[in-house]
């Protein structure tokens, strides 16, 4: 992949303009929220501008002509308002928030070669040129614009004092002033004059410091705003003075020379207090291909494989013949677990940038529906492993959705009801024990208990004499069946899709558990692993194989007795636990394993929990141990094998399959039925007998 | 001896190093840039509603890495691996298999011309796993295509 990129280095910019504009666009969101929240101040304008404008920069280097006319006028709004021509009034900012959606929009269908729509966004374009048309009436806004720019931008030519002093971090930033300078002459008539006094002896010099200060002196028709552009990626790192020197008749150079003389002077003295307060931060961070350090957490897999076998082979060896060898292993064991939660912690992202997404889900959905909600997001540093975290976008949109489909009630209900005409949503991430646990809460109706009983009763999800907890009965709401009840979902307010949530959940090796308070809303509760490269599992043994069960599928595990097992005519067997009947699969058979205990109550059945399978007793011979297995892919070199979701190497050095628990019950009643089929295809094996039963 | 480098160097072109393999007594033969390395037979995990001929997966070093019996896929019936049985690590493309044979020869270089294409009598529905013979000195050596083998398409045993 990356030799194809090296081939096409124009698709490797454009890979990473659109990289770059995904962070650009994050952070425009981001800053928008402080600027409608009320804690942004000027430097967060600043931020938004920068954003749009570094958007806009790239797109016309790539020639996205419908992408740089929006962000043109976005830009030119925003550019207003830093200039205090347009006030940050909450009506401009949801303009803001409009257009910042409407460019990730076309960003996207730039970054997928779709054609939008020729009107697409044409009334946020108008809403943001009436905006700005209402600037350039200085009555309209009630800042008083500035007079210098005002002035610019209707008059001539005006001569310009800029002093200039780069900091050495621009030039860190591969910034060049002399670029700098030939685009200030572009704009009109420049002198230059350059302060050298700071470059020291040549033995003291610093090559890639900053010595020099420039005095510029520029005749222009262009608007202040224009000079300013040409300084606009190293503001931050320079000392940038532009003022208006003469109106209109252009004083005399020598005049202007003579005002000018004074500058370095003050220059100097503004420097070291400049330095002080704005030590630009160094670069903290750097971008690596995403392969690179996949192939590091594949190493490292590998090495923790080969440390835990020395490690079990350690243990096989006298401690007192062999002390030095016994305490090298145990520190290569310290070293490599270590060295493995570096590597998974470089891969390790803040869940931000999916919560960022969230906010804007809200506004549109609540527009729709004709809602007020708003968001309010915690956590949003916490950091999981960026395989969970490109899996973690769809459940938790699924859930907002739900929370502002069916649990906040319209602005008049919820006046009816004694609540604020806005409904808030609350989206928290923490780490928790090992584990992430992110939490979606809302101030709506909740859970109407009674009638999700009623309805799950009726559809014959719960026995009718029944008697559930007021958990169990709110966590009715993710049962398949139940999602299907059209009706319910109007009038508990939920039970939409909420299975399919359950199952994304489950998918990531997490759990979704909700409580609620009828009337005043109800809190989702994910928790998730770290990581998808590493799986907490229960080993067992089935005859001579052994196998691995997602810890997460299991509910418990239990040798049954004689009277527990019920045969089911055509069924198989049954299981009787606390007055529910599960369906008992047969792993042995299911995988065509000989010498596998074919009676449970010789064995262990676990009880395992999947969405599309329901609750199943999967029989194996003997829980081996729990462990901690790093998860590899079977079809990188094989093929998907049905039954299985993955492989891991145990300490061994043995390959062992990861049981996919959802697809077990389906192969075992296949296997049951097709049992000519099967032992044609396998004759070697010999089928072991059905379970006998003790009814 | 400029003029010898410059033959062999022509020459060079239509040569194929090749290693040669045994499988129930019969020898074969197969590219040895398909061949990644030789290991010892290690105790596979058997996979699920797998062909009769994959023997299970191994682990290579932290890749998980079907092992398939030659003999079984050659139709030379089915092979009992003991330690002194011996693992090719063959690559295609992406993806690596095992081939299990009862052992490895020797490794040499031959022009394309020895090559004689393989009688009819091996045509199987879906094509050959063998694309050519080569005879040498009384020898009859069949040529393997590794990649149908590693992508197991054309099982023999239908």
């Amino acid at each position: 992949m990356n030799n194809e990129a090296e081939g096409y280095p124009l698709a490797q910019f454009r890979k990473t303009y659109f990289e770059e504009c995904a962070e650009l666009l994050d952070a425009l969101q981001a800053n928008l929220e402080l600027l409608s929240n009320g804690s942004g101040d000027e430097e967060t304008l600043h931020a938004i501008f920068r954003s749009v404008h570094s958007i806009k920069g790239g797109a016309g280097a790539f020639g996205f002509g419908g992408l740089v006319a929006f962000s043109h006028v976005f830009e030119s709004l925003l550019d207003a308002m830093r200039e205090q021509k347009i006030s940050a009034t909450p009506d401009v900012v949801q303009i803001l928030l409009r257009a910042s959606d409407a460019l990730a929009d076309i960003v996207g269908a730039a970054r997928d070669e779709h054609v939008l729509a020729a009107d697409f966004a044409a009334d946020i374009l108008t809403a943001m040129e009436e905006a700005l048309l209402g600037a350039s009436d200085p009555t309209a806004s009630g800042v008083q614009p500035k007079p210098d720019s005002e002035v610019n931008e209707v008059s001539g030519e005006r001569r310009y004092r800029i002093a200039f002093t780069p900091h050495t971090e621009m030039l860190q930033k591969a910034n060049e002033p002399l670029l700098l300078i030939r685009q200030l002459r572009k704009l009109g008539g420049l002198s230059i004059e350059v302060d050298s006094s700071r470059v020291p002896p040549l033995d003291v010099i610093e090559p890639e410091s900053a010595y020099l200060s420039w005095i510029f002196t520029l005749d222009t028709g262009v608007p202040q705003s224009a000079i300013h552009e040409v300084f606009e990626f190293v503001e931050d790192d320079c000392d940038l003075k532009i003022e208006v020197v003469s109106d209109g008749s252009l004083a005399a150079p020598a005049a202007n020379l003579a005002a000018n003389s004074a500058n370095p002077a003050r220059l100097a003295a503004s420097k070291p207090v400049d330095a002080a307060v704005a030590p630009a931060t160094p670069t903290q961070s750097i971008r690596v291909d995403v392969d690179k350090v996949d192939r590091l957490v594949n190493l490292v897999g590998e090495l923790v494989i080969t440390q835990a076998m020395l490690t079990e082979q350690g243990t096989l060896l006298p401690v007192d013949h062999y002390p030095a060898l016994i305490q090298g292993i145990e520190a290569l064991a310290q070293g490599a677990r270590e060295l493995q939660e570096s590597v998974m912690a470089i891969r390790a992202q803040p869940v931000k940038s999916v919560f960022a997404r969230m906010p804007r889900i809200v506004r549109d959905l609540a527009a729709t529906l004709g809602k007020e909600v708003r968001i309010v997001t915690a956590g949003e540093m916490t950091e999981i492993d960026k395989t969970v975290i490109e899996q973690l976008n769809d459940p938790l949109t699924h859930m907002i959705r739900n929370a502002l489909d069916h649990g906040i009630e319209g602005p008049d209900d919820r006046i009816a009801a004694g609540k604020p005409r806005q409904g808030t949503i609350h989206l928290s991430a923490a780490q928790r024990s090992g584990r992430i646990v992110i939490e979606v809460a809302d101030d709506g109706r909740g859970l109407n208990r009674e009638k999700v009983l009623a309805k799950a009763q009726d559809r014959g999800l719960v026995a009718a004499g029944a008697s559930l907890s007021d958990e169990e009965i709110d966590n009715l709401i993710f049962l398949p069946a139940f999602s299907t009840a059209d009706v319910v979902s109007n009038i508990s307010g939920r039970g939409v899709d909420m299975d399919v949530v359950k199952r994304n959940v489950q998918s990531l090796g997490g759990r979704i558990t909700v409580q609620s308070r009828f009337g005043s809303g109800s809190r989702f509760t994910l928790s998730l692993p770290l990581t998808l490269a590493v799986l907490d599992g229960m080993v067992v043994s089935v005859g001579k194989e052994t196998f691995i069960i997602p810890l997460t599928a299991i509910i418990e595990s239990l040798r049954p007795q004689a009277a527990d097992i019920h045969p089911v005519v055509g069924r198989g067997l049954v299981l009787a636990l606390r007055g529910e009947y599960l369906p008992l699969t047969h792993l042995h058979r299911c995988f065509a394993i000989s010498d596998a205990i074919t009676d449970p109550c010789r064995g262990i059945v676990i009880i395992v929990e999947s969405e599309s399978a329901g609750r199943v007793g999967v029989m194996v011979d003997e829980l081996l141990g729990q462990q901690q297995v790093v998860v590899k892919s079977l079809e990188a070199n094989y093929e998907s094998v049905d039954g299985i979701s993955g492989a891991t190497i145990l300490g061994n050095g043995r390959v062992a399959l990861i049981l996919d628990i959802a697809r077990l019950r389906e192969i075992d009643s296949r296997m049951a039925t097709d049992r000519t089929v099967f032992n044609h295809q396998n004759a070697i094996i010999d089928l072991p007998e059905e379970a006998p039963h003790a009814a | 001896m400029a003029a010898d480098l410059i033959d062999v160097l022509a020459r060079d072109d239509d040569r194929i190093e090749v290693i040669t393999l045994v499988v129930k007594d019969v020898e074969f033969c197969v590219d040895i840039k398909a061949v990644r390395e030789i290991r010892g037979w290690t105790p596979a995990t058997p996979v699920p509603h797998a062909p009769p001929y994959v023997k299970g997966v191994i682990n290579l070093r932290g890749i998980v890495m079907p092992v398939l019996d030659l003999a079984a896929q050659l139709d030379l019936g089915m092979t009992e691996p003991t330690s002194r049985h011996v693992i090719v690590v063959a690559q295609c493309g992406d993806k690596l298999a095992g081939l299990l044979v009862d052992s490895v020869q020797e490794t040499f270089h031959v022009s394309a011309a020895q090559l004689q294409a393989p009688p009819a009598v091996c045509e199987r529905d879906g094509g050959s796993v063998v694309d050519a013979i080569l005879p040498l000195e009384g020898r009859m050596i069949s040529r393997l295509v590794v990649d149908r083998l590693v992508r197991h398409e054309a099982p023999l045993a239908a």
